[in-house]
């Protein structure tokens, strides 16, 4: 058995975006594109209560189709391999349960179904988990206030091109920065089936003090190779047929 | 069209005395405590039929079914005991509306690894390590690796004394990519292996497992350092360790394929104890001897010369 591709935008950022369009509406148009987009919101070390700004974390990702979480530094490594695999799962499962209501009627899920044929339909799922191909856009926000969190970002993302790496899957990460110099996004590493490279072309530099998060993810979407996008949003993100499933 | 029932759940945290009553098979369960959290959802001491069990829920129903289905198929290879078995899988309507996931299994009472040894001494370090690695045998020959072994999720029962494995969250079927695992205890965070499921996997976590009963606040890799230098020199520092030292550190350089061969290991290096200690013991033995044969000969002596005496005119 061999599934698809499965295509995620992994946005970290800390704060709030300031700058040009609402995020979340992006996300919501990427996931029609069959893209996930997940968020980490990451802590200073000192911040004890969640600021007001990372509410927007989870509404980016709620309308990314994809799963967000909220984590000091020290967990990040964890979290961001614990968020793509859960994104996958969460995909395929969005997958298996238009199959059930195509194939049982309108009001089946997954949820609705007992336990035991429940376990049965997860193991197809998880299956694919390992199988699929998967490409990750990651989108770091280089903006002053995370210049002291880059060294443990790069971390967190070479930890995971190890965990994802290990699957039977193949696997192409790209990595951009925003805000760019020029442009909305900048390329820091082209894509790559891993991540050792990054070490060498983590960038330094920060830029002042804006975060234009919608604009950003619009410009990662298209990053994704355009063929690939699909116009119609109906159609299937997660297609079993062309992959010979 | 978007489907409601895939955003995100509230996490879900149960009282003591609330009562969860399965929406399919229809059995109830009073909460007496939370006894474990992780990363996907909590364990409660239960009581059902005034009966102890522990019952496991998560808003991340996917996880639960996940670990059902290894504790299923760990049910199909038993007869020999590993990990909790599995007594009940259901969905439970919460207050605020929401269908959660839990299943139920036996309780299992036990000290941690670590406060075992604290108590009983290091005397029994081989012996659990020998127990661990038999269970780990059997669960690589069943085609599962254990994943995220660690010392919170080994429990030593008593009377006799037994290692049982807790938690299967990161029981992951051999050749694919580990589930779940905790920094400390995984060769990848050390850089010395990579993620894949396999027996060396688990042997890595066994020797991070006894490193740790030595360093209960755990330790953190240095950027820059070789991982595999701070290891032993941190090995080294548990004395207690010392005769386990070169098989833990055979197992954190990965050079174990099976845990029978760590097995093997040491149970002959136990031996080598016990055969130096009665070694000792007859030496001293012998030692003690001597007196009586010296007392011995100087009285033949004296009655030899006795004798002569009397003898003589």
């Amino acid at each position: 058995m061999k599934a698809g591709t499965l295509k995620q935008i992994l946005l970290l950022t800390d704060g709030c975006s300031n700058k040009g369009e609402d995020p979340a509406i992006v996300a919501n148009l990427a996931n029609q594109q069959g893209i996930t987009v997940n968020v980490i919101g990451i802590l200073d070390d000192d911040q004890t209560e969640q600021p007001e700004g990372l509410q927007e974390v989870e509404d980016i990702a709620v309308s990314g189709g994809g799963v967000s979480q909220i984590v000091y530094s020290e967990r990040l490594s964890q979290t961001v391999q614990m968020v793509t695999r859960q994104a996958m799962t969460q995909t395929l499962q969005g997958f298996v349960n238009k199959e059930l209501r195509s194939i049982l009627g309108k009001n089946q899920s997954m949820e609705e179904l007992d336990p035991e044929k429940r376990g049965e339909i997860m193991e197809v799922v998880e299956d694919l988990g390992e199988t699929s191909d998967l490409e990750v856009v990651v989108l770091v926000d280089s903006s002053a206030s995370m210049r002291d969190k880059l060294e443990t970002v790069k971390e967190a993302l070479f930890d995971l091109s190890m965990s994802l790496n290990a699957r039977v899957g193949k696997n192409r990460f790209c990595i951009y920065r925003f805000p760019g110099r020029r442009n909305d996004i900048e390329l820091v590493l082209d894509w790559s089936p891993r991540l050792d490279g990054i070490s060498k072309v983590f960038p330094k530099l920060t830029s002042g003090g804006i975060t234009p998060t919608g604009p950003a993810l619009r410009a990662a979407m298209y990053q994704f190779s355009k063929k690939q996008l699909r116009r119609n949003s109906d159609e299937e993100p997660f297609d079993m047929e062309e992959t010979g499933y | 069209m978007k489907n409601h029932s895939t955003w995100k759940k509230p996490a879900i945290s149960l009282h003591a005395q609330q009562i969860v009553t399965g929406k399919w098979h229809h059995k109830s369960y009073t909460v007496v405590r939370k006894i474990g959290e992780g990363a996907i959802g909590a364990v409660y001491l239960c009581m059902h039929h005034g009966r102890p069990v522990a019952l496991k829920m998560s808003e991340q129903d996917a996880a639960v079914t996940v670990e059902v289905n290894v504790l299923k198929a760990l049910k199909k290879v038993q007869g020999y005991r590993l990990g909790p078995s599995l007594l009940d899988v259901d969905d439970w309507q919460a207050p605020n509306g929401r269908m959660y996931s839990f299943y139920v299994m036996e309780y299992m009472e036990g000290k941690t690894l670590g406060s075992f040894i604290q108590q009983r001494g290091k005397k029994w370090l081989g012996v659990l390590m020998i127990q661990l690695l038999e269970d780990l045998e059997q669960l690589h020959q069943a085609g599962w690796t254990f994943g995220d072994l660690k010392t919170d999720n080994i429990l030593v029962e008593s009377n006799p004394p037994r290692i049982r494995l807790v938690d299967v969250g990161g029981t992951t079927r051999m050749g694919r990519s580990i589930k779940e695992y905790t920094e400390f205890f995984d060769r990848g965070y050390w850089g010395l292996g990579t993620r894949k499921a396999e027996p060396s996997y688990d042997l890595f976590a066994v020797a991070m497992v006894f490193i740790h009963i030595y360093y209960p606040r755990r330790f953190d890799r240095i950027t820059g350092e070789s991982s595999e230098k701070l290891l032993e020199k941190k090995l080294y520092r548990a004395k207690d360790l010392q005769l386990l030292h070169p098989i833990l550190k055979k197992a954190l350089k990965g050079r174990y394929l099976t845990a029978a061969e760590m097995k093997k290991d040491v149970m002959g290096k136990i031996k080598q104890v016990q055969n130096r200690r009665s070694q000792y013991r007859k030496k001293t033995q012998q030692k003690k001897a001597y007196p009586v044969k010296e007392s011995f000969s100087i009285s033949l002596v004296a009655s030899v010369l006795w004798i002569i005496s009397m003898l003589l005119p």
